[in-house]
C-alpha cells in the first residue's frame, strides 16, 4: 500500500506524514447515495485506500426471480435503480421478448421511446442535483426535484405511480397513454428547455463546481473499459459507444428512425458543443466534470428523442397491443441482453426451460462495475474528494445490491 | 445614564455600575438569542424562496414567524445525548465557550452613538481578539466528541480560522488606519454625513479591502462556501456531530450570532455604523446631544440603520449559502493565503498611499455633522493639547477637539 | 428482425420460425461466431474449446474449466478479437431438488459459469460457458474451483466475488475472494437451487 502512495505524484507535497486512521464513511452518511458503506485510509485530510462495502439492499432479486413468471417480475426490476424504473421494466422486457421472440407493435415501440427517454431525463435530474449535494449545494437539488416532479406526475397520469411504475412490460406496455398526455409533456419539454441553461449557469460553469470537479478522479478510457464501466462514466472517458447505437438488434431497432448523437467528446468536441458552455480548461477528459457534463448533454439528447417520439407515436393509429398474460410460458433458451439505462449498461440474462418460471435470472448492475472503479479513483485523494467522486459515478444501490 | 443614577436617584457608584452592565449583559444576550430566532427563521424563508419552495407557513400564523420559537421549545425538550465515549465535561462546556465568545465580542460592537456595551479604546482589536476564540468551543468539540468525523471538522475549523484571521485583520486595520483609532464609535462616527464619507468609498483600495473583507468574514465564521467544518456531504455533520438538543443550539445560536457580529462590524468599519447614506437627523436639525430630548430619536434612527446593515450582510451570507457549492479544504487555504492575504496587504499599502497624496479625501461632503475631533486617542493628548503625533489631523479640528475634551470630562 | 413498419399491426407479433432465422443472420454480426474464429481460438488454446452452440439465440462457445483462463487471455489480447470487456460473469446452478422432475431434465446436476465478453472496438460479443462440479470432488459444501480471470478484467473482481457469494464458486488466483452482498458470516449458497434459507441469523427470523 504505502509503496503506491509513494508512487502517487500528489502525495509527495504532503510530506508531513501522520498516523493513519480508519473511517467508516456510511452506510449512514448524508452523500453516499443510499446504504453504501465506504471505509476510508486516511492519512489527515488525504485518502490513501478506499474500500467499498456493498449489500446493504440486497433482496435476492435473482432469487425472487427464480421463482415467479417472467412478467411477474417487472415490479422488482423497478426497484433495482428505483430513480430510473421505466428503463429497468424496458431492459427486462426486452430481454424476455428477445427469448420469446416477439416483437411489439410500432405504437409501442415508439411509446417505449418516449417513455424511456423520458426516465433518463429524470434519473439524469437526480444524478445533476445529488451531485450538487454532494459538492454542498443544495438548490440544483431542489431546482432538479421541481422538474423532475412533473415528469412523476406524466407518469402518474400514464401508469398510476410515481415511483415504481411496471408500466412497460412484456409484450407491450400495460396501458395507452391518457387523452392530452401528448400535449402536457411538450408543454413540459418546452418550459424545460430553458431552465437547462440555469443549471449550466448554477453547476457546470460554476468557478468553485469546476474547482471542485476538474481534473478530480481522472478515469482513463483503458481503465474505464478494463473495469466495465458504462453509459456516462465510459463516455466521460470518451469511449464512443451507446447500446442504444451499438447494442444487439433487437434494442436498435427500438430506435430505428431516430436522430441522435452519442454524448461522447470526440476530436475535443462534443456534439452540438457551440450550444454549451465552453469545456474548462482544468477539466482533463475521464474527470468528474466530464462525466457530470455528459450527464447533462444527454438530458437535452432525450428530449431530442422524446419529441421525436410525440411525433412517432402520434402518427401510429392502430392500437397498442396486449402484453402476454402474467404466466405465459417463455421458451427453453438462454438470452442476454443489454439495454442503456441512464446509470449505464444495464443486461439481463434470462433462462427459460419451457416453463412459465425462468430458471435463471441474473441482473448485470451498470452500476455494480461502475462503483468497482471507486477504489483506484480515491488513491491520494482529499476526503473532499470522495463524495464528488462517488456522485459522479451516480450509483444508485438498489442496483448495485438487487 | 449613569449620571442621571448617581446625582437624582442617589444610588451609590458600585451599584449603578452593576445595574448598567448587568441590563447591557441583558439587552445583548436578548439580542444574540432574539437575533438567532429571527435568522434562522430568516435563513429558512430565504432558502426556500431561493429554492422555490415557500418555507414554514403555519406556525405562529402566516409567514410561519414562529418556528424558530416552536423549534427551540422542541430543542429543550429533546434528550441530551453524549457519545460514550465522549470527555464529559469538555463535551458540556463546548457550546458555551463557543456562545460565550461570540457574546463577549457583542459588547465592544456599537450599536449607535452611545449605544454600546463598553466603548473601548481598542475596540476593534477587542472584537477581533475575542470573535476569534469561537474557534476554541468548535475545536473543543470535535476533540470531546470521540467522532472521527468531528475531529475532521474540528481540525479544518482551526486551520481555516487560524488563517483567516490575518487577512482579516489586515483588512481591519485599513478602517483603523484612516481613522487612525482603533475605537469603533470614532470609526463610525468619522464616516458620518452622506454615504460617500463611508470607509467604503474613500479610496478605490478600501473598496476592494471591503470584499475582501466580506470574503474573509464568511470563511471565519464557517458560512458556505467556507462550511468546511461542518461540510455536511463529507463530514455528516462536522464539529456538531454528535450533539443534540440544547448543546446544539448553542453551537447555532453562536453562528447566527457570528454572522450578525461580522455584518455589523463591517457596518461599522465600512459602511458608515449607524450613520444613514443621507445624514436625515442633520438635514432635519436634530441633534444627539446627550442631554437633548431629540438624541433618543437620532440614536434610535441610528440603531435602525446599523441593525438594518448588519441584517442586509447576513442575508447576503444566506445567499451565497444558498447559491454556491462549497471549495475543498486545500481550496480554502489557497484562497485565503494565496489571494486574500496578498491583497489585502496590497491594497493596505493602497490606502495608506492614498491618504498621504489627499490626506483629506476626494469624496467628502463635509455637512458638518461629523465629529472630527475625535481623530486621536484621548491619552495622545497631553494637558498641554494636542501631541505631535495629531499634527496631521485636518485643520479644522482644533475647535471641536476643545468641545471634546470638555464633553469627556 | 422484422422491419415491416406498419402502424397497423394489431398487437404483438410472434414471429415465425423463418423470420427467426433471419434475426440470428442479422444476429450474427453482431456476435463474434462462425468457424474461421473457432479456428483461431482452437489453435490458439489446444482444447480449450468443448463445444458450440451457433444456433441458438445468443450463440456459446463451451471452454473446458481448466482452459477458462488462457481463452480468457487470448480472447483479451488477441488483436483479432479484442474482447476489452467483461460484462458478467453468471453461475447458473443446474440442479433439480424434485428427484421426479430430475429424472426427466435431460442434463446431469452441475454448475455453469456464463462470460459474456463484449469488444468496445468491434462492437461485437461473445458468450463463453464453461461447466464445473456441483461441488469439488463431489464432497458436499466444498465449493468448486475455476481459475479467477480478475487479472485480466478487473470487472471480474467483483463479479466473482458476487458469483462466490451467491452461487459458491471458488475462484483461484482472485485476489480478496471474500463474500460482497451477503454478510461475511453468512453460511451457504443462496442462489444454489438446493439452498435453504436458515431460520435464524442473530436472532432475526428467517422466516
Amino acid at each position: 500500500m504505502s509503496q503506491v502512495i509513494d508512487d502517487d505524484p500528489r502525495i509527495i507535497e504532503f510530506d508531513v506524514r501522520t498516523d493513519e486512521m480508519l473511517v467508516n464513511m456510511g452506510p449512514q452518511h448524508p452523500s453516499t447515495h443510499g446504504v453504501l458503506r465506504l471505509v476510508l485510509r486516511t492519512d489527515g485530510e488525504i485518502v490513501s485506500e478506499i474500500e467499498p462495502h456493498i449489500g446493504y439492499l440486497h433482496r435476492c432479486a435473482e432469487k425472487i426471480g427464480e421463482n415467479i413468471s417472467a412478467r411477474q417480475f417487472i415490479p422488482y426490476t423497478d426497484r433495482m435503480d428505483y430513480l430510473a424504473g421505466m428503463n429497468m421494466n424496458l431492459g427486462w422486457s426486452l430481454a424476455v421478448e428477445k427469448l420469446m421472440r416477439l416483437q411489439v407493435t410500432e405504437k409501442a415501440r415508439h411509446l417505449r421511446v418516449l417513455i424511456s427517454e423520458m426516465g433518463r431525463i429524470a434519473s439524469h435530474l437526480v444524478g445533476m442535483g445529488a451531485y450538487g449535494l454532494d459538492l454542498g449545494t443544495f438548490s440544483p437539488f431542489l431546482y432538479a426535484f421541481r422538474e423532475r416532479e412533473k415528469i412523476l406526475d406524466l407518469f402518474e397520469e400514464a401508469c398510476g405511480a410515481r415511483l415504481t411504475y411496471s408500466y412497460i412490460t412484456v409484450g407491450g406496455l400495460t396501458a395507452d397513454l391518457p387523452p392530452g398526455w401528448l400535449e402536457r409533456c411538450e408543454a413540459f419539454l418546452e418550459q424545460f428547455e430553458p431552465i437547462i441553461r440555469e443549471y449550466h449557469a448554477l453547476l457546470t460553469t460554476n468557478a468553485i463546481f469546476v474547482k471542485r470537479t476538474a481534473g478530480i478522479g481522472v478515469l482513463s478510457p483503458d481503465m474505464a473499459i478494463n473495469y466495465g464501466c458504462s453509459g456516462p462514466v465510459l463516455r466521460g472517458s470518451g469511449v464512443d459507444q451507446d447500446m442504444r447505437r451499438d447494442g444487439e438488434p433487437i434494442y436498435t431497432a427500438m430506435y430505428d428512425g431516430y436522430a441522435f448523437e452519442v454524448a461522447v467528446m470526440k476530436d475535443g468536441h462534443y456534439p452540438r458543443d457551440h450550444a454549451y458552455p465552453a469545456v474548462p480548461a482544468d477539466a482533463v477528459l475521464g474527470d468528474c466534470w466530464h462525466r457530470f457534463f455528459v450527464r447533462m448533454l444527454e438530458v437535452v439528447q432525450s428530449m431530442d428523442l422524446v419529441r421525436q417520439a410525440i411525433d412517432q407515436y402520434s402518427a401510429c393509429k392502430g392500437p397498442l397491443g396486449e402484453p402476454v398474460k402474467v404466466a405465459e410460458k417463455i421458451p427453453a433458451g438462454d438470452v442476454y441482453l443489454e439495454t442503456e439505462c441512464p446509470k449505464g449498461q444495464m443486461g439481463f440474462y434470462l433462462i427459460g426451460n419451457g416453463s412459465a418460471i425462468p430458471w435463471r435470472v441474473r441482473a448485470r448492475s451498470s452500476s455494480f462495475s461502475n462503483l468497482s472503479v471507486l477504489a483506484e479513483l480515491c488513491h491520494g485523494c482529499l476526503i473532499a474528494d470522495v463524495p464528488a467522486i462517488v456522485g459522479s459515478l451516480d450509483i444508485v444501490m438498489g442496483e448495485i445490491d438487487r | 445614564m449613569a449620571e442621571y443614577l448617581i446625582q437624582t436617584v442617589g444610588l451609590p457608584g458600585w451599584l449603578t455600575w452593576s445595574l448598567l452592565a448587568v441590563l447591557s449583559a441583558v439587552l445583548i444576550l436578548n439580542l444574540m438569542a432574539g437575533g438567532a430566532l429571527v435568522f434562522i427563521w430568516a435563513e429558512r424563508k430565504v432558502s426556500a424562496r431561493i429554492q422555490d419552495r415557500l418555507g414554514p407557513t403555519r406556525t405562529g400564523g402566516s409567514f410561519g414567524w414562529l418556528q424558530s420559537l416552536a423549534d427551540g421549545i422542541k430543542l429543550l425538550a429533546k434528550e441530551d445525548l453524549m457519545p460514550e465515549g465522549a470527555d464529559g465535561m469538555l463535551f458540556r462546556v463546548a457550546p458555551y465557550v463557543s456562545f460565550c465568545a461570540s457574546f463577549a465580542a457583542f459588547i465592544g460592537l456599537p450599536f449607535a452613538f452611545d449605544m454600546v456595551g463598553l466603548r473601548l479604546n481598542v475596540g476593534v482589536f477587542y472584537v477581533v481578539a475575542v470573535l476569534g476564540l469561537e474557534v476554541f468551543g468548535v475545536i473543543l468539540a470535535g476533540y470531546a466528541s470521540a467522532s472521527k468525523w468531528s475531529l475532521f471538522g474540528a481540525m479544518r475549523e482551526a486551520a481555516q480560522v487560524v488563517s483567516y484571521e490575518v487577512p482579516l485583520g489586515m483588512c481591519i486595520v485599513v478602517p483603523v488606519m484612516l481613522a487612525g483609532t482603533m475605537d469603533l464609535v470614532t470609526i463610525a462616527e468619522k464616516q458620518a454625513g452622506w454615504f460617500t464619507n463611508w470607509y467604503l468609498f474613500h479610496d478605490p483600495f478600501t473598496f476592494v479591502v471591503f470584499w475582501v473583507y466580506v470574503t474573509c468574514a464568511v470563511a471565519s465564521v464557517n458560512r458556505a462556501p467556507f462550511d468546511l467544518a461542518e461540510a455536511e456531504s463529507e463530514l455528516v455533520a462536522g464539529f456538531h456531530t454528535e450533539y443534540s438538543g440544547l448543546r446544539w443550539s448553542f453551537f447555532f445560536m453562536a453562528e447566527y450570532s457570528s454572522m450578525f457580529l461580522v455584518s455589523g462590524l463591517a457596518a461599522v468599519l465600512f459602511l458608515g455604523g449607524w450613520n444613514g447614506p443621507v445624514p436625515i437627523a442633520t438635514l432635519l436639525g436634530l441633534s444627539d446631544g446627550t442631554g437633548e430630548s431629540t438624541g433618543a430619536i437620532v440614536r434610535l434612527l441610528g440603531l435602525a440603520n446599523l441593525l438594518g446593515k448588519a441584517t442586509l450582510g447576513v442575508l447576503i451570507m444566506m445567499w451565497i449559502r444558498w447559491t454556491l457549492p462549497r471549495l475543498r479544504i486545500d481550496q480554502v487555504m489557497t484562497t485565503c493565503l494565496k489571494y486574500c492575504t496578498p491583497i489585502a496587504a496590497v491594497m493596505f499599502a493602497g490606502a495608506m498611499t492614498w491618504l498621504w497624496v489627499f490626506p483629506g479625501g476626494v469624496l467628502n461632503l463635509d455637512d458638518g455633522s461629523r465629529r472630527p475631533g475625535e481623530i486621536r486617542e484621548g491619552w495622545l493628548e497631553g494637558p498641554g493639547g494636542r501631541s505631535t503625533a495629531v499634527s496631521d489631523a485636518p485643520v479644522d479640528d482644533a475647535p471641536a477637539l476643545a468641545e471634546i475634551a470638555e464633553v469627556s470630562k | 428482425m422484422v422491419r415491416s413498419g406498419s402502424c397497423e399491426a394489431a398487437a404483438s407479433v410472434r414471429l415465425p420460425t423463418g423470420v427467426a432465422c433471419e434475426t440470428q443472420q442479422v444476429m450474427g454480426d453482431k456476435n463474434m461466431r462462425g468457424p474461421a474464429f473457432l479456428e483461431s481460438l482452437e489453435a490458439a488454446v489446444p482444447g480449450g474449446v468443448v463445444g458450440t452452440n451457433l444456433e441458438a439465440i445468443d450463440p456459446w462457445v463451451e471452454v473446458a474449466p481448466a482452459a477458462v483462463a488462457d481463452v480468457c487471455r487470448w480472447l483479451h489480447d488477441s488483436p483479432e478479437t479484442g474482447f476489452d470487456s467483461l460484462q458478467c460473469i453468471t453461475a447458473v446452478d443446474w440442479f433439480e431438488p424434485d428427484p421426479k422432475k430430475a429424472a426427466k431434465a435431460g442434463w446431469d446436476p452441475h454448475l455453469e459459469l456464463v462470460y459474456h465478453l463484449w469488444s468496445t472496438r468491434a462492437r461485437v460479443s461473445l458468450v463463453l460457458k464453461t461447466k464445473l462440479p456441483r461441488w469439488k470432488d463431489d464432497q458436499p459444501g466444498v465449493p468448486p474451483e475455476v481459475a479467477s480471470v480478475a487479472g485480466i478484467w478487473r470487472t471480474a473482481d467483483w463479479h466473482e466475488r458476487e458469483v462466490y457469494d451467491l452461487s459458491g464458486v471458488v475462484f483461484v488466483g482472485h485476489p480478496d475472494l471474500r463474500r460482497i452482498l451477503c454478510p461475511e458470516d453468512w453460511e451457504g449458497f443462496p442462489l444454489r437451487k438446493d439452498y435453504e434459507m436458515p431460520l435464524d441469523y442473530h436472532g432475526i427470523r428467517g422466516r
